[in-house]
């Protein structure tokens, strides 16, 4: 009784910014034992790519949802942002000695350099990598913004369901143009770009032994740029985002500038899809036009609503769960047989067969958009110090019951 | 000149083909829109389905009987579509229900490409529609003439349909004032319910006709005319029925001339073009109306 | 309902966890003690597009290999029987998923890793595979880039340049022609490669390229093309896109009575195209790995497995004719054997030391490898499409002129 009176008047949020970080360094020490120390087995070989994966897909779905779920701005146009940023990394990482293989159908391309190696003569080999591959991503994200910026001044006119369709219109020209032959010397038209940096070649190699950073790099640029997007929503600029999403007339008449709002929210949000689709880029390590069709940024929205509309961590949370499920959890749907739990055998059942994983998987998505269609997280945000405080209502309540019993 | 004409042709009489198979889609998403405002992005998948039951169904059943089964399924499709997927959504924000038509259109791609193994199935040979005429020096189906002839018969039913019946005043009222035609004792439900029928049913004679045309159905087979044909019911103005179907043939024939020309790796890309083109000049496309926002 | 729903969901979800959380539990001790791979199993794994674009032609190819492995589902490895158990991960015939699935086979771990049927995918897939330290032997994947540089993957099958210099020599020795339109889809690296080396080897043949157009992806009408390719003057079509689109312009260059043969590659070899031509005006000519006829006990084997089951025929098109891509599945899973005898242990790293000089002499000819993994081959078969029997004609043997 008495301990609880001399507790202080508000340590929720110190301890749930300790614990935030204690988690984050936790995940980042599981990764670096995941890279390094544990054997590799059937379960990091999946685990791996799909927390690297999801890391990437996280970040994407975040700057989604700067868009769509903050500022209110119906866009389709993610997955041709991506597309720009993918192949703007690329195309200055890939290094000069490999230009005739890649571009093999265009004399060796027309760009015949690479920033991580031109840095790579000066900082050693994985020195050079790295900063080189963060001085490639920026300007991915960079080349991603113009884009933005230039699709931006006409397109955001427009209201709800037309930007949309514009923004999904602009996602596939760009597809378009950069699949076309003459660009062919630059972005290598239909074939893959490869060669280029990854993650594989930041490893840092002393004497015998290799330190492995392929899960780190990931999740520190996705964590920093969810952080730069969680700092610009809480700031002053985030709230004038959000009176725009609930009122756009009122907004205006509250003396904000809409256009000048929507470009920012909009440059930013493309900036960091840019910088996804980079890492996208070198977590595949080859990139093609192609599969970032409409279906890649359906997929995403398909993320963020899960996730819950406005909601970081939900984004973050939906990302690595739609990830892990359709790349490794309900890959047993395709094999033909049921699988049991802890035990080495299996049940033949006749229509788990090819594509009954993506029937389940789309089944799945529709219950959740149908019956959940807040979303994991709703617009709320997980927050430990929210979560103590809970806790700690619920004891002090059940506390109070107990001291009212023993009154009696 | 007519030499230039003899070579042409080819490109104009599929540039009108095509647009009368955009032009049926068009008016499934064009009416939806009108009512619900809500993108139908399944839409281009009910047809790609229509074209699936199409095969499956002549596999067993003699032509005439599979194609009046086509329509029948194809109606009930949608309409539960509308049931289960948009109506428990109705006072849900806008983006939900737009979610859920995505989520729609990603199950039925899924279900087809587990029924068919993702093969291409080759659709059936419907007499008559298959058949080859020479118009001038171009050889061409049946089906490229038909089309549009079937599409302004079909469309001026409709057009009359809307304007002179009890239910397309209903329909009308509807994409006015939800709420108020509601509050006069209009039965929402079965109006929407009606749009979703005369949609699905255009987009089932869309499919006839078109996979006559081009006879292979995959799993992504709807996913390209779905969008072209939403482009086009933009750019008409959408919730404009004649406004759609010019909308289609401006953009069917568009895209022949682009191919025409050698741009071919652009023909789609131009597609698009031309939409943010006229949503910039003119936001509500040529037939829309204009509408004021209330505060 | 709402919570029920929720439970059921958290349910799957939890089962699928422990679905597969279980498996790896056994697979685990196998990697740790590969060499007598716990128990006396080997597993190899197929890499294959089994939706997607290129769907219809990896499960044609997946097919093969299961053949293979139900004709002879041991290996006698340094006098001990092991079987052979195969993994299949489909990989969407897309370059993005194509990691995942990759590590999909790993997680199971293969000794060698067959496939894919696409060379970009098999390109986006290699990384992955070179980094878990597994050998790939490519099945049908022709790009150059494949193997190129990369000590892990091998192939059995001819390259692009090889086939593009074939075709080109074909239609100017067979076909007569000296004005040939190419049309590939925009985005496909596949078709844009092939033409490329049509193209150079156009040069020299004296032919001359009056037309080459890319059609967008999903594109279903052809007409326009084709009245391109009329309009040019050409005599020849050369379109080697993938399946589900050549069935589209067979049709189409039907209907419009396009009297020029078109011309394709291997992927043209299936029956959905054969199907497509039948009973029309329109002449098809395909290069190709195999002509049908050349092995008649395989033949008839092949065919009473596809009979066997509905789901085998279903995959190989709803009827029994074999695909090239099936025989070369076949011969793949015959190669992979012989490397794991050659190696004497089921070790991925002793598989690709051995692989280099692995030999097979093969349904669809022998198959050595060269300094770079390619097959050793200078023969690709050209067939035509028989309209009224519904079956692939041999045409002939087409090398390189010299």
């Amino acid at each position: 009784m008495e301990k609880r009176l001399k507790a202080p008047v508000a340590p929720e949020k110190k301890i749930g910014n300790i614990i935030a970080v204690v988690l984050i360094a936790a995940v980042y020490v599981l990764l670096y034992l995941l890279d390094n120390v544990l054997p590799t087995n059937s379960v990091t070989t999946m685990l791996i790519p799909v927390l690297r994966k999801g890391a990437i897909y996280a970040m994407v779905c975040v700057s989604m949802n700067l868009l769509n779920g903050f500022t209110g701005l119906f866009s389709l146009g993610q997955a041709g942002f991506m597309l720009i940023g993918a192949y703007s990394y690329a195309i200055f990482a890939i290094p000069a000695e490999q230009h005739a293989a890649v571009y093999q159908y265009f004399e060796g391309g027309s760009i015949q350099f690479s920033i991580p190696q031109v840095l790579s003569g000066v900082l050693g080999e994985s020195g050079g990598a790295f900063l080189g591959a963060i001085i490639c991503l920026i300007i991915a994200g960079a080349v991603a913004a113009v884009f933005a910026a230039l699709i931006g001044i006409p397109v955001l006119r427009l209201k709800s369901d037309y930007l949309a369709i514009a923004t999904l219109g602009f996602a596939e020209i760009i597809r378009a143009v950069f699949q076309w032959d003459g660009l062919g010397k630059i972005t290598n038209g239909s074939n893959l770009l490869r060669k280029y940096t990854s993650f594989s070649d930041m490893r840092v190699h002393a004497g015998d032994t290799t330190i492995k950073f392929d899960s780190m790099f990931p999740f520190l640029i996705a964590m920093l740029s969810i952080l730069i997007i969680v700092l610009l929503v809480n700031s002053s600029y985030g709230r004038a985002f959000k009176s725009i999403r609930d009122d756009e007339i009122a907004a205006e008449a509250m003396g904000i500038n809409l256009f000048k709002h929507k470009m920012i929210s909009f440059v930013v949000s493309s900036f960091f899809a840019g910088v996804g689709g980079a890492l996208l880029a070198m977590f595949q390590t080859t990139i093609q036009a192609a599969p970032f069709r409409s279906t890649m940024t359906y997929e995403i929205l398909l993320m963020v609503v899960i996730g819950g509309i406005g909601s970081i961590s939900g984004s973050c949370i939906a990302a690595f769960l739609y990830i892990a499920c359709s790349e490794w959890w309900l890959r047993f749907l395709d094999s033909g047989a049921l699988p049991i739990p802890f035990v080495d055998a299996s049940i033949p059942v006749p229509f788990f067969r090819d594509g009954f994983r993506k029937v389940v998987f789309s089944v799945i998505i529709m219950v959740i958009v149908l019956f959940f269609s807040r979303g994991i997280m709703g617009d709320k945000e997980l927050s430990f110090s929210g979560m103590i405080r809970k806790i700690k209502n619920r004891t002090k309540t059940a506390a109070a019951a107990a001291g009212e019993e023993d009154a009696q | 000149m007519s030499e230039f004409i003899s070579s042409n042709l080819q490109y104009l009489l599929t540039g009108i083909s095509v647009g009368g198979q955009y032009a049926l889609i068009a008016i499934g998403y064009t009416m939806v829109y009108g009512i619900l405002r809500l993108i139908n992005f399944a839409h281009g998948d009910v047809f790609m389905i229509a074209g699936l039951i199409m095969v499956y169904a002549t596999a067993s059943l003699p032509i005439y009987v599979s194609i009046i089964l086509v329509l029948a399924a194809t109606v009930l499709l949608g309409v539960i579509i509308e049931k289960v997927a948009y109506k428990p959504l109705r006072s849900a924000p806008r983006m939900s229900v737009m979610i859920s038509a995505i989520g729609v259109s990603y199950l039925l791609q899924n279900c087809a490409l587990y029924f068919t193994g993702g093969l291409p199935q080759v659709y059936p040979e419907i007499p008559f529609l298959s058949e080859k005429i020479n118009v001038g020096p171009a050889t061409t189906p049946m089906v490229t003439l038909v089309t549009p002839v079937l599409t302004l018969a079909l469309v001026i039913a409709l057009v009359s349909l809307i304007k002179y019946t009890k239910v397309g005043i209903a329909m009308r009222a509807v994409s006015k004032d939800f709420e108020t035609s509601e509050l006069m004792g209009i039965k929402i439900n079965s109006v929407i319910s009606f749009t979703f029928v005369i949609g699905c049913f255009l987009a089932a004679v869309g499919s006839l006709l078109y996979f006559t045309a081009y006879n292979s159905v995959i799993p992504t087979s709807g996913a390209m005319p779905g969008l072209k044909a939403f482009v086009a019911a933009v750019f008409g103005g959408i919730g404009s029925v004649p406004g759609a179907v010019i909308g289609a043939f401006i953009i069917g024939i568009c895209e022949n001339i682009m191919k025409g020309l050698g741009w071919t790796a652009f023909s789609d890309a131009f597609t698009f073009v031309l939409l943010i083109v006229i949503l910039l000049v003119k936001p509500t496309g040529i037939f829309g109306e204009k509408s004021t926002d209330k505060v | 309902m709402k919570k029920i729903l929720a439970l059921l969901l958290a349910g799957c979800m939890a089962f699928a966890l422990c679905a597969c959380g279980s498996a790896p539990a056994e697979d685990a001790e196998n990697t740790g003690d590969e060499t007598t791979a716990a128990g006396d199993t080997i597993v190899i794994g197929v890499f294959e597009p089994l939706s997607g674009d290129n769907g219809a032609g990896g499960k044609q190819e997946a097919l093969g290999m299961q053949y293979a492995n139900s004709v002879q589902p041991t290996v006698e490895i340094d006098g001990k029987e092991y079987t052979v158990k195969l993994e299949t991960a489909d990989n969407e015939s897309s370059t993005d998923k194509a990691v995942s699935a990759a590590n999909t086979l790993i997680s199971k771990s293969p000794s060698v890793v067959l496939g894919t049927y696409g060379s970009a995918v098999a390109i986006a897939g290699s990384d992955t595979f070179a980094d878990a330290g597994i050998p790939a032997i490519g099945v049908t994947c022709t790009n150059p880039q494949v193997t190129e540089g990369n000590d892990h993957y091998f192939r059995i099958c001819f390259l692009d340049p090889f086939q593009g210099t074939v075709l080109a020599n074909f239609a100017k020795e067979e076909l007569k022609a000296t004005k040939v339109y190419c049309l590939g889809q925009l985005g496909n690296d596949y078709d844009q490669g092939l033409i490329n080396y049509f193209k150079e080897a156009s040069k020299d043949l004296d032919i001359e390229i009056v037309g080459d157009d890319d059609f967008p992806e999903n594109n279903s009408d052809f007409t326009s093309y084709l009245t391109n390719a009329k309009n040019a003057g050409a005599e020849v079509i050369f379109a080697p896109c993938s399946i589900s689109y050549a069935q589209l312009i067979v049709t189409q260059a039907a209907s419009q009575g396009i009297d020029m043969p078109l011309l394709a590659s291997d992927t043209w070899d299936n029956n959905t195209v054969l199907a497509a031509a039948q009973g029309k005006d329109v002449s098809v000519y395909i290069s190709t790995f195999y002509a049908e006829g050349g092995d008649q006990e395989f033949e008839a084997g092949f065919k009473e497995f596809i009979n066997s089951n509905s789901e085998n025929k279903t995959n190989n098109g709803g009827n029994d004719m074999i695909a090239a891509v099936s025989v070369m599945g076949y011969d793949a899973y015959f190669t992979a054997l012989e490397a794991l005898k050659a190696a004497g242990s089921a070790d991925p790293a002793d598989v690709m030391a051995a692989l280099p000089s692995v030999t097979h002499s093969g349904i669809s000819g022998d198959i050595a490898f060269d300094e770079t993994g390619d097959a050793v081959r200078d023969t690709a078969f050209i067939k035509t499409a028989n309209v009224t029997n519904n079956v692939w004609d041999f045409v002939k043997v087409q090398q390189i002129a010299q």
